[in-house]
């Protein structure tokens, strides 16, 4: 049983919650934790959410909402601090960093993919990690960033850590190119090349992944090299 | 035990006794893999089965697909918590695959283009409970989807459907597949809520 401990509006459509979670065993960063509520007449629902923070302390989820969504409005507009949430977890052992790990790492979001890769760029944060990062990080428009300080901040003090934004419907002011989606030319610019080994971790809707995780391939990565999660559904 | 959520009505979209606990209906059909989709084409797909003993059974894509097919309509039950229900589609049903196959392995590892593998006791293959589909809703089954062709064992969660499927290795022991080393249940039944290890 989670007690929220407070609730943070990240854009105006995504709001991170940190749990405190008794004998939280702790997680590796890309792990997720599966939430279910229960309705007053016994009527419940689940579903999984990626682990966004790093180390210990409370565990934070950050939640996109989803206007046609069950859970998801729920979780972003109605809880709040001092609620109780059964929740699950850490689950899942594939998508996950490893802070032993030596390999560089691309790190591709698209949306709300962000979470999880941003749990790895934390987990490396934390143990003062030299493994080359890459993150290329796809959103709609500026405002639509989640972690947007953070991400600028780490990008300047994380040695070793190298952010590129893609904007697919409306730029910042001053930004050299219109909108576009990711496409061969940003993952062959602003992702480790193959010859390097990377491990790269792919995270966002379906579509995007697909895309994403194709044009890796086709530039040479190893497949086998690409992990991936994707989210649909609502 | 479980504790009201504060608030929570739930949208309760469809309530239906076809739905195993914990599953909520989805509309669209999610995918979920754990890597690029592997894009393999007709001419150089084959099946093979291999038995505990190392004999091995393969069809080319011409062969299987001149195999008796059937059409399935069935329910899906993915471990994210979607259900998709009342699925169709078209797929040779494991029965006639081994009925040319001698084994006393009680399990099989399924192998997929790509790596993946799961596992899943030679039982709960047989009887018409689970084929290698390769078309869905009338069409060729997308790679997205597990196309060229895809194992359909719709009595566990989906995970155990693999994708790509390129073939079964029979086994005297269960071992654990891709998912199931990586924390999820070694049999998965959605009824049962056996999502992860240790249910």
């Amino acid at each position: 049983m989670a007690t929220v401990r407070s609730a943070t509006w990240e854009t105006a459509s995504a709001r991170t919650l940190a749990l405190d979670i008794p004998d939280w065993p702790g997680h590796l960063p890309g792990q997720h934790i599966d939430i279910r509520l229960t309705a007053e007449d016994g009527y419940q629902a689940q579903r999984s959410y990626s682990i966004a923070s790093a180390g210990p302390g409370p565990v934070e989820i950050s939640v996109q909402r989803l206007e046609d969504g069950e859970v998801s409005p729920y979780l972003t507009d109605v809880v709040e601090a001092g609620d109780q949430i059964e929740v699950r977890g850490p689950v899942g052992g594939w998508f996950v960093w490893r802070s032993e790990s030596t390999a560089p790492v691309t790190l591709v979001a698209g949306g709300s993919g962000i979470v999880p890769l941003m749990a790895m760029i934390r987990a490396r944060g934390l143990a003062a990690g030299r493994q080359p990062f890459r993150l290329i990080y796809s959103v709609r428009t500026p405002a639509d960033v989640i972690y947007a300080e953070e991400i600028r901040r780490r990008a300047v003090s994380d040695p070793g850590l190298d952010v590129h934004f893609v904007y697919t419907r409306a730029v910042p002011d001053g930004w050299p190119a219109p909108p576009a989606r990711i496409s061969v030319a940003t993952l062959n610019t602003h992702g480790w090349p193959p010859d390097f080994e990377p491990d790269c971790f792919v995270c966002g809707p379906t579509s995007f992944v697909e895309t994403a995780a194709d044009i890796l391939v086709a530039l040479g990565h190893d497949p086998k090299r690409i992990r991936t999660e994707r989210f649909g559904g609502a | 035990m479980s504790i009201i959520s504060r608030g929570f009505g739930g949208r309760r979209r469809e309530p239906s006794p076809a739905l195993p606990p914990g599953q909520y209906l989805a509309h669209d059909f999610p995918v979920l893999s754990a890597g690029p989709t592997p894009r393999i084409p007709q001419e150089r797909w084959k099946f093979t089965i291999t038995t505990e003993v190392g004999e091995k059974h393969t069809w080319d894509w011409a062969e299987f697909t001149a195999l008796p097919a059937e059409e399935i309509t069935v329910d899906i039950h993915c471990v994210t918590k979607w259900s998709k229900l009342g699925t169709s589609w078209k797929g040779v049903a494991l029965d006639t695959l081994f009925e040319e196959v001698e084994t006393a392995g009680d399990y099989v590892m399924a192998h997929s283009y790509g790596g993946y593998t799961t596992n899943v006791p030679l039982e709960d293959l047989l009887d018409g409970k689970a084929w290698i589909a390769y078309e869905y809703d009338g069409e060729p089954l997308h790679p997205e989807h597990g196309g060229p062709a895809r194992l359909l064992i719709p009595h566990l969660y989906f995970w155990k459907s693999a994708k790509w499927v390129d073939g079964l290795r029979m086994m005297h022991e269960d071992e654990p597949g891709f998912w199931e080393d990586a924390g999820y249940h070694m049999y998965g039944d959605p009824w049962r809520e056996q999502r992860y290890h240790g249910d």
